[in-house]
């Protein structure tokens, strides 16, 4: 399996301050790969500098092997990059179905959009029975679900993940990290996940990075990283 | 009377309403106020009035020129104006580049149309009578020519996916491109179309006051973006209801009190409600940004 995503040596700056360091790291096909790192240490800057919101100092971002550091974000969402960014970014005056619909902005095969709605609603029940409602209205885990429903209504290959459990009670996480697992097996969709929830981000994952003050300081292979004496102390609380 | 003055109230607002959308609209995308408005909205009022005096452009291709010429003006005025602004201090520059844009526009008229009236008048202008009520030909025009076009824009921004690509963009830009929106064309269009708007209005109004001139862009301009700020700027439904309000006020202040103020009213009326209501009758009253 090739690597679907490679970043190499990326620095980013705001302004003068730097927040990311000369990181790199890759996902394969069909992985699901964790980036876990605590609050400010540069996991949305890495995702926003991916997906093109942000631009990048230096370094190169491979995507399928080729470089997309000088591509237009909406771009990166027609060759198969999506991102559920931190915080949703549910467009709150708009219909749960409106939502839905926007995330299949780019495509035109009318029946390929239909199926893929009847998808994500039985993926999610409880976004079908709130089709109609203002989606400002949902809870926090229902607008996740929907943040999740919408981004994979483009069908990506590479889907990006920023912190899905946040601010969400366990059993809510639960769930939602069992569909993450669900949507790489059925779809075959690889997942760059971000979290602080190490406890569940090291168990939906295959391999792990950690990431501290904009550098990667650790990576390894999820199990091995869960039993890390170090990463138990810092990370999972034990 | 009183009905007479409610409909002359309603015709004028109808006018205001449509101007009132291109500031709503742009400034739900971007968050700012286009100050170039209303003098985009002149400068296709002059385009629509030489097509027709000059070159006897039937009617009906007069107006679509024109106001096709107002859209493409302004998406330039976007393009050269405010995109390329990326400072700091965005807010200020951006101020300041309208408040030039609008002053350039004037000047440009002044020196290309002259700085005089012209007069306009292509429409009906015989009067009927209707239930004791007096309307003009022109009148009956510029009612169902707002119907039609408040009513394509509500299909458009509402029925259609470029509507919902619109709507997201005014929520959050970054978050609209993760969704693979060209945002910059929808911005575009944005000015495009609440610019479209304007330039039938100007057209009509022209009309209705049978005058053309480099400056009748202000006091129109001022009272549609009063009709945008009552109705809470960013809602397209806040402006359309916005735009009726300040018509149909300003034209029962004038019968009833006195038309020497009559453009004072709508102002008065706006900050009384504003007082009441700072986000406007149908503004958010917070809005979300992530
Ligand atoms: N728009 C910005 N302007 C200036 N500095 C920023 C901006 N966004 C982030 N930063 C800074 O960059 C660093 C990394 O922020 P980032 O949001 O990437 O962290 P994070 O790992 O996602 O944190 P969290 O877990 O809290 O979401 C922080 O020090 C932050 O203060
Ligand atoms: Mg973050």
């Amino acid at each position: 399996m090739g690597k679907i995503l490679e970043v190499k040596d990326l620095s980013v700056n705001y302004g003068v301050v730097p927040a990311l360091r000369d990181i790199s790291f890759h996902v394969d096909e069909g992985e699901v790969v964790a980036l876990i790192g605590p609050n400010g240490a540069g996991k949305t800057t890495t995702m926003h500098t991916i997906s093109k919101l942000i631009k990048p100092k230096s370094g190169e971002i491979l995507y399928c092997g080729k470089s997309i550091v000088n591509e237009e974000p909406h771009n990166l969402v027609s060759m198969g990059i999506s991102q559920v960014p931190e915080g949703r970014g549910i467009f709150q005056p708009l219909t749960v179905a409106e939502n839905i619909e926007i995330g299949a902005y780019l495509r035109k095969d009318k029946e390929g959009i239909k199926r893929d709605k009847e998808w994500v609603y039985d993926l999610f029940p409880r976004l079908r029975e709130r089709m109609k409602q203002i989606s400002g209205t949902l809870s926090g885990g229902e607008l996740q679900m929907l943040a999740m429903a919408r981004a994979l209504m483009a069908r990506p290959k590479l889907l990006l993940l920023d912190e899905p459990s946040m601010g969400l009670a366990p059993v809510i996480v639960e769930d939602i990290f069992h569909i993450i697992k669900k949507i790489n097996k059925d779809q075959h969709t690889t997942i760059l996940l971000v979290e602080q929830n190490a406890q569940m981000a090291l168990t939906a994952s295959t391999r792990a990075y950690i990431i501290e003050v904009g550098q990667i300081i650790r990576e390894g292979s999820s199990k091995e990283l869960k039993s890390d004496d170090q990463i138990q102390k810092s990370y999972l609380g034990l | 009377m009183f009905f007479q003055h409610l409909l002359n109230g309603l015709i004028i607002g109808g006018i205001y309403a449509m101007v009132a959308l291109g500031y709503s609209m742009v400034y739900g995308v971007l968050q700012i106020v286009n100050w170039a408005h209303a003098d985009v909205l002149m400068f296709g009022t002059f385009i629509g009035m030489l097509l027709a005096t000059f070159l006897h452009v039937p009617v009906i291709a007069m107006v679509l020129l024109a106001a096709l010429f107002t859209a493409i003006l302004g998406m330039a005025v976007e393009r050269v104006a405010y995109r390329p602004i990326k400072s700091a201090n965005r807010r200020m520059a951006v101020l300041v580049s309208a408040l030039g844009m609008s002053t350039f526009l004037q000047n440009l008229a002044q020196l290309v149309f002259g700085s005089g009236t012209r007069q306009f008048k292509v429409f009906d202008t015989n009067a009927y009578e209707i239930g004791g009520m007096k309307i003009t030909g022109m009148q009956i025009l510029i009612l169902s020519v707002t119907a039609v076009m408040l009513l394509i824009l509500y299909i458009m921004v509402y029925r259609t996916k470029l509507g919902i690509a619109m709507r997201a963009c005014s929520v959050s830009i970054d978050n609209a491109k993760l969704m693979g929106i060209n945002t910059n064309m929808i911005i575009s269009g944005t000015f495009g179309v609440g610019a479209f708007m304007a330039g039938v209005a100007g057209i009509l109004v022209g009309n209705y006051y049978n005058a053309v001139y480099p400056t009748m862009g202000y006091l129109l301009g001022m009272k549609a973006f009063a009709a945008a700020i009552l109705g809470g700027i960013g809602s397209i439904p806040g402006a359309v209801f916005g735009g009726f309000i300040i018509g149909v006020i300003e034209s029962l202040g004038a019968g009833y009190i006195s038309s020497a103020y009559r453009d004072a009213f709508s102002f008065l009326v706006m900050i009384l409600i504003l007082i009441i209501r700072p986000a406007g009758l149908l503004g958010a009253k917070h809005i979300d940004k992530v």
